[in-house]
């Protein structure tokens, strides 16, 4: 590939970078953005989604949607960060603003800063119990444990009791728990305190090349097991067979297209305004096609390769593959990776706390890197538009995910984690890449485009995305918005034949539609007319209440940004 | 591993390794500049 040096396009209004932070070295913003796409979805959801979804056929609409709609977003977030960071814009809503003369287009940027708080505030908590899983692993906690005994106690049993699900009551509040996310809030507000460079840039230099390494290790160990020694029933081979056999009938199926594309979403962290973020801290003619080029690969590296052989053949080996199809028969690889996977260890005797620390530090690091990246384009925000120091920022962004993600730990056994999930991890993501994909090629127009990305490239990016940007990538994605709309309870053929016969369209409880109707819940009360006690329904409902004050919040804080600024220019 | 999982686990393997080694060298090997200052 030659190199292509297009500098000419540069907007000749800037007010040049006002802002003292960058990236000290291109590897480091490699690396942290890396960090930020790595997470716990590449080693948990991955192998379990891969599993579920045709095995080895899963991986070709994997790839389908990673070149035509992954590749295409990072480059259009990284061109819409660079050319807001020309600005002194460093979060979504003075990026969108200056792509266009619309006033609502700021608006859409709501969706970058509400976004991050929403998923921090459930992210953060998952981070904690990583850090508390290493920790009891290094105490020794599940060691030796055996179901006869309450100490060493299984991860199995662990989890519920640290969760504060052991409480009859839908408001049960776990003490551990909660020191755990403090510990993690803390380490995320010191760390973002200090910075791009100093903070986030020298955590992803130091905690990428461990994780790397950590699942090297575990992988290497993982599929050197034999069967017959110790207590391996089964080669990890098999384990690795069972996510790679290509079920080539999963092709023809939209379930298996929609979750690869899913996937895709997820494992890149596109649609937050992360990358953005990032991206605004690079200089106006430096490289971005490159760089994305980079991340977005490694992160499929992490994920296809290290993600894929750890977790399913370790399990395979000690479990036998039944055990383990009927583990990630729901598309998730959570009980594998926490419950599962630390009891397992204990076969690798002395070794098995150091693997315990390793699995579960390599998991923390890598949530650890994206929960930073989720905090940058919140502290950006203040300090750009509210000129708050970045000390204040952080702790701005400490206090609300504080306040968020209480209400997702003290309510969890009620429903509102999983409505966080949903509504931020889910949905919001596809609906902001959808706005920003449209706004990018068909507001900011796809020539300025097509020059934001490749200026200052250090590879040649083929023409034909300029194309797949315009037009294969927004309808890629409204596919997948419509495909989370209306997800049918069982397959599309079957609801498209009940449509017919006039007996309406079966949603699946977990489509954007069963969802706001609560579909599927015995009952649609606040409270039980038995026992007066309050219902899942009135948690779920609080909890979107909560999130849609976040957003009309964060509508809030654009719309007095820019009535300030007019008031400075005036 | 049956022959057809060998033969798809290898091509993705394949390509996901080519194209994050290629870009990751590429990033190495070029000038370690984020920032219109440095230049």
């Amino acid at each position: 590939m030659s190199q292509s040096t297009n500098r000419s396009s540069l907007p000749n209004d800037l007010p040049g970078q006002p802002t003292a932070e960058h990236w000290a070295t291109r590897i480091g913003l490699v690396l942290a953005m890396a960090g930020n796409a790595i997470g716990l979805g590449n080693f948990i959801r991955f192998p379990a989604q891969a599993a579920q979804n045709g095995g080895g056929a899963f991986l070709i609409p994997y790839l389908v949607a990673f070149v035509l709609m992954g590749i295409p977003l990072l480059w259009v977030e990284w061109a819409i960060g660079r050319y807001g960071g020309m600005y002194g814009h460093h979060s979504a809503p003075g990026m969108l603003d200056k792509m266009g003369r619309y006033r609502w287009l700021k608006y859409i940027g709501v969706f970058g800063i509400f976004t991050n708080f929403g998923i921090a505030a459930w992210y953060c908590y998952v981070e904690s119990w990583t850090l508390a899983y290493a920790w009891h692993s290094f105490i020794g906690t599940f060691q030796g444990a055996t179901a006869a005994t309450t100490r060493p106690i299984p991860p199995a049993t662990f989890f519920p009791i640290y969760r504060g699900e052991h409480e009859a009551s839908l408001f049960a509040l776990p003490r551990e728990a909660l020191a755990f996310f403090l510990v993690t809030l803390i380490v995320n507000v010191y760390i973002l305190s200090k910075g791009v460079s100093k903070g986030i840039e020298t955590t992803a230099k130091i905690g990428m090349p461990l994780l790397f390494l950590f699942a090297i290790i575990l992988v290497i160990t993982g599929l050197s097991l034999e069967p017959g020694h110790g207590n391996v029933k089964e080669s990890p081979w098999v384990g690795l067979n069972f996510i790679w056999q290509p079920n080539l009938d999963g092709l023809r199926n939209p379930t298996v297209w929609l979750a690869a594309a899913g996937q895709i979403f997820f494992t890149l962290s596109v649609g937050i305004g992360c990358v953005q973020a990032y991206a605004s801290y690079v200089g106006r003619s430096q490289d971005i096609a490159l760089n994305a080029s980079s991340a977005g690969w490694l992160n499929e590296f992490a994920e296809v390769i290290l993600g894929g052989s750890l977790v399913i053949p370790i399990a395979t080996a000690y479990l036998g593959l039944e055990a383990v199809r009927a583990s990630t028969g729901s598309g998730s690889g959570f009980a594998l990776g926490f419950f599962t996977l630390p009891e397992l260890f204990n076969n690798w005797g002395w070794f098995a706390p150091i693997a315990g620390i390793m699995w579960f530090g390599l998991l923390f690091i890598a949530a650890l890197t994206s929960s930073l990246a989720m905090g940058q384009p919140i502290l950006a925000f203040f300090e750009d538009e509210f000129g708050v120091s970045r000390k204040g920022a952080s702790l701005i962004f400490g206090g609300v995910t504080l306040g968020l993600g209480f209400f997702c730990v003290w309510l969890l056994p009620g429903g509102a984690f999983d409505e966080f999930d949903f509504w931020t991890g889910t949905f919001a993501l596809v609906v902001f890449a959808l706005a920003e994909i449209f706004i990018f090629g068909w507001i900011f127009g796809m020539n300025r485009g097509w020059d934001e990305i490749t200026r200052g490239a250090d590879i040649e990016v083929p023409i034909v995305f300029r194309y797949i940007i315009q037009y294969i990538t927004p309808l890629f994605i409204l596919v997948v918005f419509v495909g989370a709309m209306v997800k049918p309870e069982d397959g599309w053929g079957e609801a498209f034949a009940s449509l017919g016969d006039g007996r309406g369209w079966p949603f699946a409880a977990d489509s954007v539609i069963g969802m706001v109707t609560h579909k599927g819940a015995a009952r649609h009360e606040w409270f039980d007319p038995r026992t007066g006690y309050a219902t899942r329904i009135l948690v779920q409902d609080l909890t979107r209440a909560l999130l849609l004050l976040v957003f009309l919040a964060c509508a809030f804080l654009v719309w007095l940004a820019w009535r300030r600024k007019g008031r400075i220019k005036a | 591993m049956t022959a057809s999982a060998w033969i798809m686990l290898l091509c993705v393997w394949g390509v996901v390794l080519f194209f994050s080694a290629y870009f990751l060298w590429r990033v190495f090997t070029l000038p370690q500049r984020t920032d219109d200052s440095q230049q």
